[in-house]
This record gives structure tokens, sequence and C-alpha cells, in this order.
């Protein structure tokens, strides 16, 4: 196959089992019980990919973006992309604080990468003075992602971090200690049952870009629409998943066009034309011209995403609701699930559960002054 | 001076025929005869075009008509086709005319790209059961919304119920009766027709306004302020995929006294458009042309420019975004015509599959895709080739040769003649009158409505079930048969790949 066409859309097929758990008072909690969720949905997944994102986990450090890296390869490779990611990373940041991720090695996990985590700060040069952080921070995690061999960043936000490795979700989860050493107000998790790619730990989900991470559950027929869109809006698609396309979408129209999440739900999944034509005219209007602008964006096919940002969490699935996904409330935790067992299962007691509709975005959000507190870092 | 080709039909009657002559009255050509000496129906051969009128309407079914077995020696490089177009030159001195789309066998890609299907991994979608959307809007989309301003940055644009218009034939190239039910047919269908360059007939104007787009062609045939204002949507017409680089000529038989009051020239003169525009000699000059007409339409109607596919075209197609079109009209290599000359006809431009690609591709990598929509014609004949075109990253597809075809139209290539038997391409009252408007609308209706349901059970399959969710998707797409650099310029993958 030529190179030109092997570039050509690709994509990783998987289906999955997504949990996410958030106390709107923002009390931080460990990732003990999201792990016992996460297994009550084993048969979800099939061992080749699971992963956390948790927020709130890094308050010393919360005015420092916390970079996690992984270097792959053999001993050798993982030195030298070590080195010439640091090399990177030192001349373009202030890094106040850096270490080894800790793990356990009594988890047995495959071909774990070396893996360690920055605290940084931008130290801008040239003309990049003029950028603001976040588009400073994305593009050089872009560089480094695409540009230094065996060098990834997974993870590049404030006072929150992606855990995630080849294994089931409960392994990475004890792997990484998550039950003892973090305690965060909102966790997200993924379990994985990719059909054909073969196991690789930046491959797992969750998928972040700064604090916005996406979990997902689903394959989007859209894809290869989705992603000439965001590809001719400088986004590049490296890792061929559903779940990266999601990201990036939520970025551009989230981050970069300063777009409500309400307003995102309803490009991502819009209603259909027949409920469209019977709104009012204000309503009308608006749903027309978001799809006819945003057409590109429509995510086609079965998907159910958690959306996790500093401070809120969003559910969301596709417009006709192909994927599962249930909503629980018991007292300020609010859980969106995959399943309602793995709810039950750690908190048996619920005020309420339901299934959101198609396209029905729901967001759970700290209250103002909390998500100030909590999540705006200084 | 006799001519010395053979005749390229055999018809033969069988003895089921009573002479009833409706054959005879039927042709347009002047085929047929009754011998009252022998009480029998005789037929000349020689002046058969193929067009199957009288095999269609022998109540008797006596009627065959069949490619004639005489034949030259058989010659590999000197086909009958290249004999007897020699013999004709011989005889004549001239161009030799045709009508109808190329007929010559290069590579229909079409027939080469294989759809993709949902299988466990995710499901299909059924249309019988749920929703599956083919609406398109055709237009310059700004990148992104300002919720404070709605307004502001929303360019004019089309909106199609479903994802495919009927292309530029001319009143004047086609019947009055044709003309019509194009429009009536676009209007019922929730898509547009488009005038050619023959202008817009006033008594149809306010009826049709919101289902049409009028053209702008080298002749300038019928234009003012109020035709430009009379349609929703203005083209301008560069070039057409039949005769990539030369005019036209609609030959003075052909305009008749309405003809000519619609394209505002005298009754019974040669309509003669120029090979271009007088006034575009160079790319800038089109951006003053797309300023002109917006000025004139008050910024309110979308202006598409329609190209032929030639060489270049992904560059020329960014220069026309870059000049203000919103909508490009790619017209291939197979698009059909009323008259050209055969030898522009089947030598000259390239097939829309690569075209339309290779401009979206083009587009794209510049930034500037959703600055404007893509139309491909030339060459669509069926709802698969309309799926395959938008996945290759077109937003709609013109019809024109199909649409003929679902009123009658036999691809009897004699356009050119006016002496068109089934009433389409002509402009003589007795032949315009064998074509029921309301009857070939329905036949419109028909087709628009069958392609759609078939584009929807094809999406519904891809697990797809909005027509934007297709556009430009190739990961849909695979080759089957094709060279590497075919499938590099598509932008696909082989099958199994």
């Amino acid at each position: 196959m030529s190179v030109r066409r092997q570039k050509l859309y690709s994509k990783e097929i998987c289906a999955c089992s997504i949990f996410g758990a958030m106390s709107r008072t923002g009390e931080r909690f460990t990732g003990e019980r999201v792990i016992r969720a996460m297994a009550n949905m084993h048969h979800r997944g099939n061992g080749l990919g699971g992963g956390f994102a948790a927020y709130g986990i890094y308050p010393e450090f919360r005015e420092y973006y916390a970079f996690h890296l992984m270097f792959t390869g053999d001993a050798r490779a993982q030195r030298e992309a070590k080195r010439a990611a640091e090399e990177f990373l030192f001349r373009n940041f202030d890094v106040v604080h850096d270490e080894e991720i800790p793990h356990s090695d009594d988890v047995y996990v495959r071909d774990p990468p070396l893996l360690w985590r920055y605290f940084l700060s931008p130290s801008k040069h040239g003309e990049d003075i003029h950028l603001p952080d976040d588009e400073y921070v994305v593009r050089k995690v872009v560089h480094v992602n695409s540009a230094i061999d065996n060098a990834y960043i997974f993870s590049s936000g404030k006072n929150m971090g992606c855990f995630k490795g080849v294994g089931y979700p409960e392994e990475i989860g004890r792997y990484f200690m998550l039950d003892r050493l973090y305690r965060g107000y909102l966790w997200t998790a993924h379990g994985r049952f990719p059909t054909n790619s073969q196991a690789w730990w930046g491959g797992a989900h969750p998928f972040g870009l700064l604090d916005t991470t996406v979990v997902h559950n689903g394959e989007i027929s859209s894809y290869g629409t989705n992603r000439w869109y965001l590809e001719m809006l400088g986004y590049k698609c490296t890792l061929h998943t559903d779940t990266e396309v999601v990201a990036y979408a939520v970025d551009l129209l989230m981050r970069r066009q300063d777009l409500p999440m309400e307003v995102v739900a309803k490009i991502l999944a819009p209603p259909t034309w027949e409920t469209i034509d019977r709104m009012d005219v204000r309503e009308r209007e608006l749903l027309t011209t978001l799809r006819r602008i945003y057409g590109p964006l429509l995510m086609n096919g079965p998907f159910a995403v958690i959306i996790a940002q500093s401070g809120r969490m969003i559910g969301l699935t596709d417009r006709i609701r192909l994927r599962p996904l249930t909503v629980a409330t018991r007292g300020e935790m609010f859980y969106i699930s995959s399943e309602e067992a793995s709810v039950r299962l750690i908190s048996p007691s619920l005020d309420s559960v339901w299934s959101p509709r198609g396209g029905e975005p729901v967001i759970c959000e700290l209250d103002g002054r909390l998500k100030h507190e909590i999540a705006a870092p200084a | 001076m006799r001519s010395l080709l053979l005749p390229e039909f055999t018809i033969s009657r069988s003895d089921s025929c009573d002479r009833c002559r409706a054959c005879e009255h039927q042709c347009s050509f002047g085929v047929h005869t009754y011998d009252a000496s022998q009480d029998m129906m005789i037929s000349d051969n020689y002046r058969c075009a193929g067009c199957q009128r009288c095999a269609v309407f022998c109540p008797k079914g006596a009627i065959e008509i069949r490619p004639t077995p005489s034949f030259y020696r058989p010659n590999a490089s000197w086909s009958r086709e290249r004999i007897e177009d020699i013999k004709r030159q011989a005889e004549t001195g001239g161009v030799i005319l045709t009508g109808c789309g190329s007929d010559k066998p290069f590579r229909i890609y079409w027939d080469h790209i294989l759809l993709n299907a949902s299988q466990v991994t995710n499901p299909s979608i059924d249309p019988l059961r749920e929703p599956m959307e083919l609406r398109t809007f055709l237009g310059s989309k700004p990148e992104s919304l300002s919720l404070s301003d709605m307004e502001a940055g929303t360019d004019p644009v089309l909106t199609l119920e479903t994802p495919m218009l009927f292309s530029a034939m001319s009143y004047g190239a086609i019947s009055y009766n044709a003309f019509q039910a194009l429009a009536i047919a676009a209007s019922r269908s929730g898509t547009f027709f488009n005038t050619g360059e023959g202008g817009m007939p006033a008594e149809m104007r306010s009826q049709f306004k919101e289902h049409t787009i009028v053209q702008v062609a080298s002749g300038r045939f019928g234009i003012d302020a109020e035709y430009l204002n009379s349609g929703a949507a203005v083209e301008i017409k560069i070039g057409q995929g039949a005769k990539p680089g030369i005019g036209g000529h609609l030959p003075g038989e052909k305009v008749s006294q309405h003809v000519a009051a619609t394209r505002m020239i005298p009754e019974g003169t040669d309509a003669i458009s120029p090979a271009p525009h007088h006034d575009i000699y160079s790319i800038e000059d089109l951006e003053m042309l797309i300023s002109a007409i917006k000025e004139v339409t008050n910024y309110e109607k979308p202006v598409i420019v329609k190209v032929a596919a030639v060489h270049n075209i992904s560059a020329i197609a960014s220069g026309i975004v870059r000049a203000g079109a919103d909508i490009i009209a790619i017209d291939g290599m197979r698009g059909g015509t009323g008259a050209a000359p055969k030898a522009i006809r089947d030598n000259v431009g390239i097939p829309i599959e690569l075209a339309v690609s290779s401009v979206d591709r083009r587009l794209r990598d510049e930034g500037i895709r959703e600055r404007c929509s893509i139309i491909a014609g030339g060459g669509i004949r069926c709802s698969a080739d309309v799926v395959k075109a938008i996945a290759l990253g077109a937003d709609a597809v013109y019809i024109g040769t199909a649409a003929l075809i679902a009123m009658g139209c036999t691809l009897c290539q004699r356009c050119y003649t006016g002496r068109c038997s089934w009433g389409i391409c002509t402009q003589d009252p007795g032949l315009m009158r064998r074509l029921n408007v309301e009857e070939a609308a329905q036949r419109l209706v028909n087709l628009l409505s069958a392609w759609s349901h078939e584009i929807k059970e094809m999406l519904g399959g891809m697990g797809i079930n909005a027509i934007e969710s297709l556009r430009g998707n190739r990961d849909q797409l695979r080759g089957i048969g094709l060279h590497e650099w075919e499938l590099d310029v598509l932008g696909i993958k082989g099958a199994g790949e």
C-alpha cells in the first residue's frame, strides 16, 4: 500500500464500559469505589485497555499543568525518549517538580512503559509570547506526541490526571494505586474491548487534551467526515480512535470557539429535522444554523460518551441512542454509567435513576463558588 | 453526393403488422412510409436513429430495431466508427456533431468503488423504522457561529430535501414541456432545476422562483436584473463536461418566437455562445463578475460557478473559491449535451469521480473547503453513484442525462437535429406535444423519490442517519480493480485493505 494511502482513514474499532462519579459539593474521594464499579462491568472489556481520569488530585500543584508522560520501547529506547522529551520540556516550560508516577509492583500488567509526571508552567519564547497559555500547551503537547519517538503525553490539564494502560480497568486502577494515593471530586473510567488493534498503552482511554477528557463507548460511522473537518482546522488525528475525534471536537467548539456545552451537544448529536421543523422560530433557526455550519461534526453512529472538565461532567449519547447510558444521583453524588448495576453496587440506594434520551446531554457541575475554588486553578 | 455509409440500424417488422401506420406517424426522422400499391410498410434503414419510438408505440409489438449486422472487414485500428466518421467528413467537409454524453469506454470509476456496511461492532440503521435524513445545504459556511449575532457571517444558502439537482438544460435546447416538467418536479421534490443559458420564460418566474437556479453563460441570453433575481441562486457557466473549452450554437430553426423572446434575440437567428466569456479572461475577472452578480441580487443569492472537469481542476477550483463563489459545480467528461463536436465530447476533460475527489482534497488542504459547496455532475447514473460522489467529497450532485431518460430519452444522440421523437430536445410543436408535462414531471418526481429511498438504505447500512456524515467520508469506500495511482487520486483504499 502506498505511504499516502496508509495514512488514510484507518480507524480502531472498539466497544467499552464507561463510568463517571462526581461529588457536586466538591468533596474528594479515592478511586476505590470507581474501580469496584468498573470491575463489575468486567465483561464489557477484553483486557486490552483500561483507564481513569481524576480531577482535583493535585491541589498542591493546582496552578501548574500536570503532564503525564509514557516512554515506550526497551529500556534504552525509554531512556532516550525521556532524555529527548525532557530536553524539549525544560526548554519550553518551567518545571517545578517531576517524579516517576507511582505504581504497584504487586499488580501484573503487560509491558508497562516508563511513566513520569511533570508539574510545569509555560516559559514562552519568541513568537510564542503572544499565545494564550492553553494554546501554547496544546501546541507543545502535539509536538511531543508527533515528533519525539517513543514519548507520549497522555495527560496535560491542571489539578487532574489520566491513568491508563493495557489491562482490565480494575488492574490498571490498582497498578496506579488509585484507591490509595489519590482523592478527587470527579472520576471517569473506561474499560476497553478493541477488536482490531494491538494493545498499546497510549491507545487506552481516556483521551485528554488540557483538562478535557473523554471516555467513550461507540463506533462513529461519520469518522471519515469528522476527521477531515478537524484536520482542516489544524488537529492531527494520530491515534485513529473515535475518542480522539470527540475530544478534538469538544476542544474546538468549547475552548477555541467558546460555545456552551448545551450547544455543543446539539452539534455532536442534533435533533432530527422532523423535530427541528416543529420547534418555535428561534429554536428552529438556531438548530438549523448549527446543522448547516457544523454538519461535519455530527457524530453519527452509536456512541455514549462521558466528557469531563474541571468542575463538570457531561454524559451524551448519539441522536438515536444506540449505546447505553444510565444516570443516577444520591445526595451530592452524581453518577453516569454504562450499566445501572455498577452504580447500585457502590451506592445501593439512589435518589433518582434515569436513561437520558438520545442526543440530550446530562450535565453535572460544581456550584459556582466551589467551581472557582476547587476547579479553577489560581 | 451519394453517401457511402452503411445504415446504423436494421429494422425488422413481423407479420403481426396490420399497417396501422403508427410507426410512420411516430418517427420524426422519416424512416417509415406506407406503400399503398403493395399495402405494406416500408422502412428506410439509413434514416433510423435507433430512438426506439416506433418500437415502443407499435400496437402490435411488430417492430424490432437492432444494430445492423453488416460490417467492414474487422480491423483493430480502423473500427467501423473511425471508417464511417471519415466517410461522413469526406462527404460533408464538416465537423461531426453529436448529442448526449460520451459513449466511449473510459473507465467508469463508480463501478470500481464498493460501499461499506455495518456488521456487529456497530448497528446498521433501518430506514423504515428510524429517521434517515437527506436534507442538504449548499453555500458558503462560516468557520464558527457567533451566538450573540446569529445573522453575522451567514451567507445565503440553498436548502435541498435530497442531495440531487437537475443540471442546466436550456429552454431552446429542450422543449418548453420538458423545461416545465423539470421545474415542476424540482419544486415538488424540494430541490432545484437550472435554466441553462436560455433565460427563464417570464410566465414561469413567480411560480418556480424558490426552485430555480438561473444561469449566466457566455452568450448572456435573456439576462437582465429581473432575470437574475427570478431564481434562488445564480450560476455562472464557464464550461460543460461534454464540451470543455468551446462555446455553443443553437441553430436558428430552434429559435421560435417564444424562445426568441425568452433569450432576448430576434426570432429565427442562430444563438451563438462564445467559447469564453468575453469579460472573463482571468480569475480576477471572474471575481468581478461574481461581485457584480451579488450586487445585482443584493447578496441574497448564492453564486455557483460551473466548470468542466479538466486536468488542473483542483487548482482552478481553489481559485474559484477564492474569487468568492459560494458553490462550485464540476461537470465530468461524461456529461451530456444537446450538441457538441464529437471530437471534443470524446477526448476532452476527465471523469467526475477523479475530479471531485481531487478538488475536495485540495480545498481541505488549503483549509477553505467550507467556504464553498461542491456539486458533482456529468455521469451520475444511479443512486449508488450519488452516494459515492458524496463520500468522495461532493455536497450534492447534478443529474441531467438521468432526468432526460426518466422523461423518455433513449440516448439516440440526435439531439442536435432538433427532431427528438420523444418531444424532449425539440422545438417542433408537433413533437413537443408528445411530452405530457404532468406525466413527465411525475416520472422525474418518482426518480428522485426512488433514488432517495435507495440512498437511505445505503446510508442505513453504513450506520449513518444523516447525509452530512457521508460527505468526504472516504472511509466508507474501497476500490476494486484500480491502479495505485487511481486509488491515490480517489483517496480510498483498495478492497480488503
